[in-house]
């Protein structure tokens, strides 16, 4: 029964941490992010090339990741989204251009592939980020068996929604982020720099996409299209856990998480899916606009 | 004025077949002293990265061919097309290569999709398909040449083996929710039955799934002593990166595999596959210096000092070589001389020797076992003594003495 949960558990806390940021930039800019998956995969990628050329392991590749996904959603935020603000349906189009953009300046190595030149570590080819070995050898606690890497997630998971929570509940600037969710225009007349607030936002939203990139690449095939597969269970948590809200995300991945794992438990990883996928229908025809979203006026 | 009318008919006939004549030379015709063949396999998409380097061992043939005279003293002009890992997209290009430029063989396709998507060209149109990867047979036809191993050639020594040598009877078997992993599956049970072992589960994974947790947690405690493993693509990956990470060991609970080929070991890190097993015709690491010479010349041909090669590439490579001497024996390179030039073609491939099947156009490969060390290559641990016939029904009940695919074509009533 432990396992069952545990399994659950971990499920949880992988949904969570892509849908942190999702439900960030999401929920407090109204962008549809396509590109959010890609930056994952940036993340991943940032830990396969910082283990090939700079030697580091996981623990530096995780805030490395970070400050290079941010960069990257700064520039996005800057070039595109900015101009793109209130047009929902035009910023999900750009977004996701610019995500087949990102994937392909992966496959073609920057272009450089062109001219015959290879980096190892980019490319079409599947890569692999090293795991350090304490954290592949599982072991017993009271006789419960314990997967470090596993847990490994579930911690650092705990604490980003943490300092996200911080971050915006007890922080002037979260003040700003969370005035500027409600209503941006009177944000705006209240003195707030709406523009460089939300450039701050989208950047970090993107940086918690790097970190699941790299804690991703642990147990997945790092490649250029992996990011688009892991996206749309990001969007599923948001939409159920109601936009904008931090525990509406973190219960709605809490409960789907643990939906997955107990079916494929019980029966199989197939149908456990389907259920998840029933779940989600249900939830968003019981409560369309998530289980915890406020009322905006 | 009758026989006026009909001298009338005759010299109209006359002139109308003359003026048809031009129409029955192709459009574009090879220059004189070439052939021309076509090469289909997906350049870009997600398959291109295992795809690319089957066409570069099928150039690679090519090149070797023309450089030592090419085929009946005519130079060999391949015709390379992109099946963008998109079968709607093999249909095109096939078509394209068939009708359009007329070439009496294509030689292309990784996965069965895209194989069943040209297949209907190949047969409404009468030209070749040389078909290099193992899949998971159920297919009769005569127009493709199949060089890749079935499941027979993949199984009848491994499960025996398994549960002779490493003593294990418990078997998990698992794969990826598609066609083949579903028909290893039916043979592998056949076997386990035949051979006194038992199977615990058979248990499937959405293709590209990567989420492994639960499947891992329940072979663990499934009570196997063995898994055997049909999952395909980066799942592989997952599987056996979760594996260890709950603390399953291969020295054990090993995976023996049917898909795990040197690609997915490189992928996941070697550290991850030590100690488990796969089953193939061909290995990178055959102790021969006919395979030591042949990923030379395939490493020097790509121009990168690391490239692997694995059973598809091997058999992408030695196909061009029996359809040379398929056309070679028939004299001329049209399909039907190919089809029978092609029956009973023997040829010393880098993995040994390799002959057609005169009945099934399938080919006899001998099965290998390989245990992974930690250097990403294979052991060689048992190899069957000569080669096995291949038996693309045998999960129906095909035997040796009684065979649904001959020369007549399916015997559907045996089906």
């Amino acid at each position: 029964m432990s396992e069952i949960l545990f399994i659950g558990l971990s499920l949880s806390s992988i949904l969570l941490l892509i849908a942190l940021g999702l439900s960030i930039t999401y929920g407090a800019m109204g962008v549809i992010n396509m590109a959010h998956g890609e930056l994952v995969m940036i993340g991943a990628y940032t830990a396969v090339l910082s283990g090939i050329y700079l030697n580091l392991n996981l623990f530096f590749a995780l805030p490395l990741a970070f400050v290079v996904s941010a960069l990257v959603g700064l520039g996005l935020e800057k070039l595109v989204i900015r101009r793109l603000y209130g047009r929902i349906i035009d910023t999900l189009l750009a977004t996701w251009g610019v995500a087949i953009i990102l994937q392909q300046l992966i496959r073609l190595e920057f272009g450089l592939s062109f001219f015959g030149i290879h980096i190892e570590g980019l490319g079409p080819g599947l890569q692999n980020m090293d795991v350090p070995a304490f954290l592949t050898q599982p072991f017993e606690i009271a006789g419960i068996p314990i997967q470090p890497y596993r847990s490994f997630i579930i911690v650092v998971t705990l604490l980003l929604t943490l300092l996200t929570w911080f971050l915006m509940y007890r922080t002037s600037i979260g003040t700003q982020v969370r005035a500027i969710m409600r209503n941006p225009q009177i944000a705006a007349a209240c003195g707030i720099d709406v523009r460089r607030v939300s450039a701050f936002t989208f950047a970090y939203g993107s940086g918690l996409a790097g970190i699941a990139g790299v804690l991703l690449a642990g147990f997945k095939t790092v490649m250029p299209d992996m990011g688009a597969s892991t996206v749309v269970d990001g969007f599923l948590v948001v939409v159920v856990g109601g936009v904008g809200s931090l525990l509406g995300t973190v219960l709605a991945s809490a409960l789907l998480g643990q939906i997955n794992g107990v079916f494929a438990i019980l029966t199989n990883d197939i149908l456990a899916r389907a259920v998840v996928f029933g779940v989600v229908i249900a939830i968003i025809l019981w409560r369309p606009r998530g289980l915890f979203a406020f009322k905006s006026r | 004025m009758n026989s006026n009318r009909r001298s009338f008919l005759k010299t109209s006939a006359a002139f109308g077949a003359a003026l048809a004549a031009p129409s029955l030379i192709p459009g574009r015709a090879a220059a004189a002293g070439e052939i021309e063949v076509g090469v289909l396999f997906s350049q870009t998409g997600g398959l291109s990265i295992v795809e690319k380097s089957l066409a570069d061992a099928t150039l690679m043939a090519i090149d070797e061919i023309n450089a030592t005279g090419g085929v009946n003293g005519m130079m060999i002009k391949p015709i390379v097309e992109d099946g963008a890992s998109d079968p709607k997209t093999y249909n095109e290009k096939a078509s394209k290569l068939v009708i359009r430029d007329r070439v009496p063989t294509v030689f292309g396709s990784y996965t069965s999709a895209s194989r069943k998507a040209v297949l209907p060209v190949f047969e409404k149109r009468n030209s070749m398909y040389f078909y290099p990867t193992y899949y998971e047979g159920f297919e009769c036809s005569k127009n493709v040449v199949y060089t890749g191993a079935v499941p027979n050639q993949q199984l009848s020594n491994f499960i025996p083996w398994i549960i002779n040598t490493l003593g294990k009877k418990k078997f998990f078997i698992v794969g990826s929710n598609y066609i083949y992993p579903r028909e290893m599956a039916k043979v592998s049970k056949i076997l386990i039955e035949q051979n006194g072992g038992e199977y615990v589960a058979d248990e499937y994974l959405e293709l590209g799934h990567s989420e492994w947790g639960a499947m891992v947690s329940k072979i663990k405690d499934s009570g196997c002593d063995v898994v055997l493993s049909n999952v395909v693509g980066d799942s592989v990956v997952a599987f056996y990166r979760e594996f260890k990470n709950q603390g399953l060991t291969h020295d054990v609970l090993p995976i023996c595999a049917t898909v795990t080929s040197e690609i997915e070991i490189a992928a996941m890190g070697a550290d991850f596959a030590v100690g488990s097993y796969t089953s193939f015709p061909y290995f990178q690491a055959i102790d021969t210096p006919e395979n030591k010479a042949f990923i030379e010349r395939y490493r020097a041909f790509v121009g990168d000092p690391k490239a692997v090669t694995h059973h598809a590439l091997e058999s992408s490579y030695f196909q061009v070589f029996l359809w040379k001497q398929a056309v070679e024996k028939a004299g001329e390179a049209t399909p039907d001389a190919i089809r029978e030039g092609i029956k009973g073609q023997t040829f010393d491939a880098p993995n040994g020797k390799v002959t057609v099947d005169p009945d099934n156009l399938h080919t006899y490969l001998t099965p290998r076992i390989a245990q992974w060390g930690a250097d990403g290559q294979g052991t060689i641990v048992e190899a069957y003594p000569e080669p096995v016939r291949p038996m693309p029904y045998v999960a129906y009940g095909e035997t040796p003495d009684n065979l649904f695919c001959t020369a007549q074509g399916l015997d559907s009533s045996k089906l």
